[in-house]
């Protein structure tokens, strides 16, 4: 019979929980750099310019047919080869910062498509520049439909980051596995590791519902 | 000092990439038979029932797969069973995927109009006749291109499996940088594998996607 054994668990559970800081610090730095990804990449994709539109293109593809772990491990073991050297913090930021950055530019790209073509004739025929329209009649109509979206992607982000303790980047995973090597008691480990991970995504998903409601309250437009 | 990347490694990758199809294949189907209970049991009359599949769904898609394999294959020890990497791989995943299939098609169960509920129970069909041969037949039609979809995540999935020790395309790549120390090229062809795996799967799934908007437009 399993002994069941959570001593080493409770008695490291302030390593735990600065693992869980450092995944929701982690998450919301790939977020909003990868949100910055995202809208270039949408404007990039709706741009005249047929190579830049392809390049964003092959760039969403790429990243959305292939593994996280294995793009991790591509520019974690790979770019040291040619002479660039990230250390396992940095570079699990980038990958997140990519990979979020192309599931992010397709969510962007319906945003900006969901927003009405006469109110963008509209603004034009008042003598708006493009980043005008774009900050005053795109952006928070285009925002607010992609809400819901967005705030998925950012709870299957953190669920996802979860991989960067392959590379011994700092996290909650990486935390569990430390604690793993110190004291053997894996299953009672990642059970409290994994409930920390679905106390972060109830209490986010939680928060954004909360938020969507203060943000968003003002009346359709359809 | 590192032997030179090679044919044969090029075959052993290949050969490895053959686990990744059966595994997702294994997942799949478990997932799939996992995916209608829970559907089912998500849009059913039975508080209960509806519940558990909420818990069940809220607990898979609120966690990281990485750390459900984790649970799984140190749970085997835990019920004294050895520990197999497969076994535990292919529970995990079917429990992954069922969560994902469930919510999936209870979302296709819902879009169903519930005229066509009502009608069939006007005609008194039992509920067993009921989803037979009115509501599945038409949320089927609804839920295959975000299935596909979800089939692509699935198998992109799969490879976190390499992390329990199951060798499969990601592993054999480990398995060949540590021998080679070619990262560039073998997480590069690791890469190809993959996207020529789910690539064609994810452009199906836009077309379907694309032909049932039409279809609803009209």
């Amino acid at each position: 019979m399993y002994h069941f054994n959570f001593t080493p668990v409770f008695d490291n559970f302030d390593l735990l929980l600065y693992g869980a800081w450092l995944t929701v610090r982690l998450s919301f730095a790939a977020m909003v750099l990868g949100l910055v990804v995202s809208v270039l990449g949408a404007v990039a994709r709706t741009s005249r310019f047929r190579g830049l539109h392809w390049i964003v293109g092959a760039y969403v593809e790429v990243i959305r047919n292939t593994p996280f772990l294995v793009q991790i491990f591509f520019l974690y073991f790979g770019l040291p080869a040619i002479g660039i050297s990230l250390g396992p913090n940095l570079a699990a930021l980038i990958a997140l910062v990519v990979n979020v950055g192309a599931y992010g530019t397709e969510i962007a790209r319906a945003g900006i498509e969901s927003v009405p073509r006469g109110q963008v004739e509209a603004g034009r025929a008042l003598g708006l520049g493009p980043l005008q329209i774009f900050r005053y009649i795109i952006f928070r109509p285009a925002l607010r439909n992609v809400y819901p979206a967005l705030t998925s992607q950012f709870i299957y982000l953190m669920l996802t980051s979860s991989v960067v303790s392959t590379i011994s980047a700092n996290d909650l995973a990486s935390a569990g596995a430390d604690l793993n090597a110190k004291t053997f008691a894996s299953f009672e480990i990642y059970l409290v590791v994994t409930a920390l991970y679905l106390a972060l995504s109830l209490l986010f998903s939680g928060l954004f519902r909360a938020l969507q409601g203060a943000l968003f309250n003002y009346p359709a437009s359809r | 000092m590192f032997r030179q990347f090679g044919p044969a490694d090029v075959l052993y990758i290949l050969e490895a990439a053959r686990w990744t199809l059966i595994l997702s294949a294994i997942a799949f189907t478990g997932g799939a038979i996992g995916g209608l209970a829970v559907a089912l049991a998500r849009s059913s009359q039975v508080t209960l029932l509806r519940v558990l599949s909420t818990g069940f769904i809220r607990v898979f898609q609120g966690t990281p797969l990485l750390m459900q394999l984790f649970l799984f294959y140190f749970g085997l020890t835990v019920l004294n069973l050895p520990i197999n990497p497969l076994l535990a791989a292919a529970i995990a995943l079917t429990f992954h995927a069922s969560a994902y299939l469930g919510e999936i098609w209870r979302g296709s169960i819902e879009a169903v109009p519930s005229g066509q509920s009502e009608a069939a129970t006007a005609l008194s069909l039992t509920y067993r006749s009921r989803m037979r041969w009115v509501i599945l037949p038409q949320a089927a039609r609804i839920a295959v291109a975000p299935t596909v979809g979800f089939l692509v995540q699935l198998i992109k999935g799969t490879s976190l499996t390499s992390i329990i020790g199951f060798t499969e395309l990601t592993r054999a790549g480990q398995i060949v940088n540590n021998a080679t120390f070619d990262p560039f090229t073998v997480f590069g062809l690791v890469a190809v594998i993959y996207f020529v795996i789910c690539w064609p799967l994810s452009l199906y799934a836009r077309w379907l996607e694309g032909r049932m908007r039409r279809a609803y437009a009209r």
